[in-house]
């Protein structure tokens, strides 16, 4: 018999999730820590498997009088996303270490929740069938609102409520599309089906086709998020504590621009070609709106957010390139913005753990007194406005070498964002790190990163040189998915992707 | 003239009879046995006739026997057969409430004399006494019985007699509350005048539709619609009045405002038994009246039934959301699942060969993943006390998280279900009432009823906040219950989670036997 890798990944972290239901109490952190190594574990093993070449295809019959089946899968984009999430989430568990128990809730909730939103997010990124993909999607709500009502600022309980309203209203709207893909595939098969690899095979209407797509667009835009759906975004990272902000942007709003390029492209992609340039211009105003709104903020989880809602727009847009370029850089982006937006956030964390807020007014001239904590801040803000070396110039330049391809303007536009970005991160250190040491950097910042925080901080920052030396690991992953999408479409690359037309 | 004797089905009718036969024993042992005894011995009588009808239901099932009964008048078809176990189960879940007593201090919630005027001495005696109203199962077995013939009813007369038969024994249990008695009282003269007047105008109907066909039966109601004597003027007056009477026992609107009062005023026991049984029975009921009687005439009353849908949806959420009492939210909550529900009844998807969503089978499943959710809110509600009895406003609630978290969770789980989100039954039932109503072509109806899924989210919400994001209360307390509360307790709200994840038994047993024998 076939081990079933995929579904034993998932479960991991969901039994870890369960054995923290008993009353471990001071091991919580421990035996939290101990699963998220173990899943962490699977999914190296998994992706190993998967990178092998094996089939790790699962199709067990769910509900058989919907056609919905326990279908799990990996391809190129959907194996990142996991990789992704097996590592960040025992990062945050060890960022989040240190959680203080003043709130109502207990560090031990706090890490069964991370657990329990674990499985749930591998599940959603490995599910095949469109009804499995939207129950864990929509499930992952379920934790991620507990985590940020539970834990954090002042006003947190009305931000996890915006949070859920938000992303339930968005998910709602995808339901009528999921509820219509049932149905339209019963009256075209026959038989109603769920399954992807069935339901692309359909010959949706073109009008029907938009509609449903429109249905599933409109939950991955709120979730990406984009403006103008994105507001939830900013009010939720200031209130939750980083670790949640990590999972959150990190790994959850990722589902987000997966869906667009699984989903909208993969069962859509006639209707996608015809929204396209309505997603390029509302990329654009992402990513300028992001930007400059980070360059305004007061606030570093907000600004964080901020910058995070103008990433996404160059994952957006690198989608709606139709480019194999675009796309692959866009899948790349995902992941790099995964782990620079966690560095950041972590980084941040402990800037807030030490001064007790996150006001950049708060802060200057840490630089001096916490060496080593200024540079870890330094390096993730780098790799966040994409230098050349860090992992994310990558993702960034191929990217707008799609857009460029496919027509100059959304690049050249794109590139603005570029420069902003630089504006925002350099002006955020400049504010926080550099000048005279102030009072409150020295009676705060007495003491520089710990081994645990540099145990965090350290491999991140690691990733992230690796990923931008040594892009070729991820992007032969990416490639052949990427490229598998494109035809599917059916929009061939432009001729000379690199800016050799024109002549 | 020639009359036949009526055959009566005896093995098909067991589990009527058992239950019927129950009450009337009840009734005797109100008679007959000393006070001290008759508690356990009414207990005991309701736990083994339910268990023992529910098992004469299976045996049935095992050994296929459908077809009508008693002369065409009643019908033992899938849906029967599916509405008849929902009913037992739910039935037996919520009559355990009744029994609990260790919640407050070993009297249940009922008034100890409800013939006594409240605030009198008689009543004052009877409380010091320690008396008990036991009165109150055999009660209950009658309106029971009379679900489970409404249920399977198969022409008007049985559904009418079936209807009374449920409907009488819930007025007087309606007004039995031990305490807040003149509510309770209040409450339920405001549900027998109603009620009496919605029998009224389903006793008109029948005699119009009778006019009409010249039967009660609904096949031949069906068959006299396709090939009419006279005109249609009777027959769609009638049909008005007969949806009258049943959209006035589902609660759905404009026929709802009973139901917020009477959801409060009951003992909470009672409410649970009424939200859950009474929504099945009358939902089943119209499922029958519409799909097998009148389902020639759908195209006349399909925008009808869709107008009331959509209506019942929104002023049901809509409503809900300024509810400040967790009763009266649950009131409202529960009109608004009935337009949820109604949104397949009008899709009236017959489903296809290969197994497609149908209404019925949708409609089975959502009934049985709100009826599990709703008794595990009920118990809660029972639990939640303070010095004055159970705490009903949400502000009282607020904190349970902390103070006991297992309660909390439960409430909880009940509220995502009711929500319809993900890894909990209510999903699946949402879902599939949806994919039945677009596939009877009715998908605009879908999009109106996720507008007030996205509304009704955040009533549920409301008290997940509370529960867990705010300060305890002081003097709230978690009550210790007895197995009589935890087990519909636990029950419901492991079934939730069992329909949540594994959803497809009870789909594909549904889809199998949804069909309605006609």
């Amino acid at each position: 018999m076939t081990i079933p890798w995929l579904t034993f990944l998932g479960l991991v972290p969901l039994v870890g999730a369960v054995t923290l239901l008993l009353p471990v109490k001071e091991l919580a952190r421990v035996l939290g820590m101990f699963f998220a190594v173990i899943t962490a574990v699977v999914g190296i093993v998994v992706t190993t498997l998967y990178v092998g070449g094996a089939a790790l295809a699962e199709q067990v019959p769910w509900i058989q009088a919907f056609g919905a089946w326990w279908a799990l899968g990996l391809n190129g984009m959907s194996v990142l996303m996991v990789i992704l999430t097996v590592l960040l989430t025992p990062m945050v568990l060890l960022a989040e270490w240190k959680l203080p128990n003043a709130g109502r809730w207990s560090p031990q909730v706090f890490v069964a929740l991370v657990l329990f939103l674990e499985s749930l997010s591998l599940f959603t990124f490995m599910a095949d069938d469109v009804l499995l993909f939207y129950l864990f999607f929509e499930a992952t709500l379920i934790p991620m609102y507990f985590l940020i009502g539970g834990f954090g600022g002042e006003a947190r309980a009305a931000a996890a409520l915006k949070f859920l309203l938000f992303s339930l209203a968005g998910g709602l709207v995808m339901l009528v599309s999921v509820v219509g893909l049932g149905v339209v595939s019963t009256e075209l098969s026959g038989t109603p089906t769920y399954l992807l690899s069935e339901l692309a095979k359909l010959p949706i209407g073109t009008d029907l086709g938009r509609w449903l797509m429109i249905g599933f667009l409109v939950a991955f835009i709120v979730k990406a998020p984009m403006v103008p759906l994105h507001t939830w975004l900013p009010t939720t990272a200031e209130q939750a504590t980083p670790g949640t902000s990590v999972l959150l942007v990190g790994i959850l709003d990722k589902i987000g621009t997966f869906g667009m390029i699984k989903f909208c492209l993969g069962l859509f992609p006639e209707a996608s070609l015809w929204v396209a340039p309505v997603m390029v211009i509302l990329a654009l105003i992402s990513i300028i709106y992001g930007a400059v709104a980070a360059i305004g903020s007061s606030n570093l989880l907000r600004l964080v957010a901020y910058t995070s809602i103008s990433h996404f727009g160059f994952m957006v847009l690198g989608i709606y390139t139709f480019t194999t370029v675009g796309v692959s850089g866009s899948i790349f982006y995902m992941l790099n913005h995964g782990f620079s937006t966690a560095a950041l956030f972590l980084v941040i964390g402990f800037l807030i753990s030490r001064r007790g807020s996150a006001l950049v007014s708060d802060f200057g001239g840490v630089q001096k007194v916490a060496p080593v904590l200024a540079g870890v801040f330094l390096m993730a803000g780098l790799s966040g406005l994409a230098l050349p070396g860090m992992s994310s110039f990558v993702s960034e330049f191929m990217v707008m070498a799609g857009a460029w391809s496919r027509q100059p303007w959304p690049a050249a536009v794109a590139a603005l964002g570029t420069v902003l970005a630089a504006v925002y991160i350099l002006l955020m250190y400049q504010r926080t790190m550099t000048g005279p040491v102030t009072e409150a950097a020295s009676t705060h910042f007495t003491s520089d990163l710990n081994a645990r925080e540099k145990w965090v901080a350290a491999p991140l920052l690691a990733i992230i040189l690796l990923l931008g030396f040594v892009p070729g690991i991820a992007l032969d992953v990416i490639n052949p998915t990427a490229a598998a999408t494109i035809s599917h479409v059916g929009a061939p690359d432009p001729v000379a992707p690199f800016g050799e037309e024109g002549k | 003239m020639n009359i036949t004797a009526p055959t009566f089905e005896w093995l098909e009718l067991a589990p009527v009879l058992i239950v019927l036969t129950a009450a009337i024993l009840g009734v005797i042992i109100e008679a007959a046995v000393a006070r001290p005894y008759r508690m356990v011995s009414q207990v005991g009588l309701m736990v083994v006739s339910l268990v023992a009808a529910l098992a004469m239901l299976i045996d049935n099932f095992m050994n296929q026997r459908t077809g009508t009964l008693v002369v065409a008048s009643m019908v033992l078809d899938g849906p029967a057969y599916l509405a008849w176990a929902a009913l037992l189960v739910f039935g037996l879940l919520s009559l355990l409430l009744f029994a609990e007593r260790r919640l407050a201090n070993g009297a249940t919630a009922f008034a100890a004399s409800a013939a006594a005027v409240p605030g009198s001495l008689p009543e004052s005696e009877a409380a010091v006494a320690r008396h008990e109203h036991t009165e109150v199962f055999p009660l209950a077995l009658f309106s029971l019985s009379g679900m489970l013939v409404f249920a399977a009813a198969n022409d008007l007369i049985t559904a009418f007699v079936a209807l009374e038969v449920m409907s009488l024994p819930l007025y007087l249990l309606s007004a039995m509350s031990r305490r807040r008695r003149l509510l309770s009282q209040e409450a339920a003269l405001k549900y027998f005048l109603l009620g009496a007047l919605s029998s009224a105008f389903f006793l008109f109907g029948i005699a119009l539709v009778y006019g009409f066909s010249g039967s009660f039966g609904f096949r031949e109601i069906a068959a006299s619609i396709s090939d009419p004597v006279y005109g249609r003027g009777l027959l769609y007056t009638g049909m008005a009045f007969l949806a009258i009477g049943l959209l006035f026992k589902i609660g759905a609107v404009p026929f709802h405002n009973w139901v917020p009062d009477v959801y409060v005023g009951a003992p909470t026991p009672v409410t649970a038994f009424m939200a859950i049984c009474t929504k099945l029975a009358a939902v089943m009921a119209v499922l029958r009246v519409f799909f097998v009687a009148l389902g020639g005439e759908r195209w006349t009353w399909q925008p009808l039934l869709a107008t009331i849908a959509v209506l019942t949806m929104v002023i049901g959420v809509v409503i809900a959301v300024a509810q400040t009492d967790i009763k009266r939210l649950l009131a409202y909550s529960s009109i608004s699942h009935a337009g949820f529900i109604l949104v397949a009844v009008v899709g009236a998807s017959v489903g296809t060969a290969a197994g497609a969503s149908s209404s019925v089978a949708s409609i089975v499943f959502y009934l049985t993943a709100y009826g599990f959710a709703t008794i595990a809110s009920f118990a809660a509600v029972t639990m939640v006390r303070d010095a004055a009895g159970e705490v009903h406003s949400i502000a009282g609630w607020s904190g349970l998280g902390r103070r006991n978290p297992f309660l909390a969770s439960v409430v909880a789980l009940a509220m995502l279900s009711f929500a319809g989100i993900p890894l909990t039954g209510g999903f699946i039932g949402k879902w599939a009432v949806f994919t039945a109503a677009w596939h009877g072509g009715f998908a605009w109806l879908v999009i109106v009823a996720i507008v007030a899924s996205v509304v009704a989210a955040y009533v549920y919400f409301k008290v997940i906040i509370a529960m867990f994001f705010g300060e305890p209360v002081a003097g709230v307390e978690v009550g210790r219950a007895s197995a009589f509360t935890l087990v519909p307790l636990v029950v419901g709200a492991a079934a939730t989670l069992y329909l949540g994840l594994f959803p497809g038994q009870l789909l594909d047993l549904a889809t199998a036997v949804g069909t309605f024998l006609r």
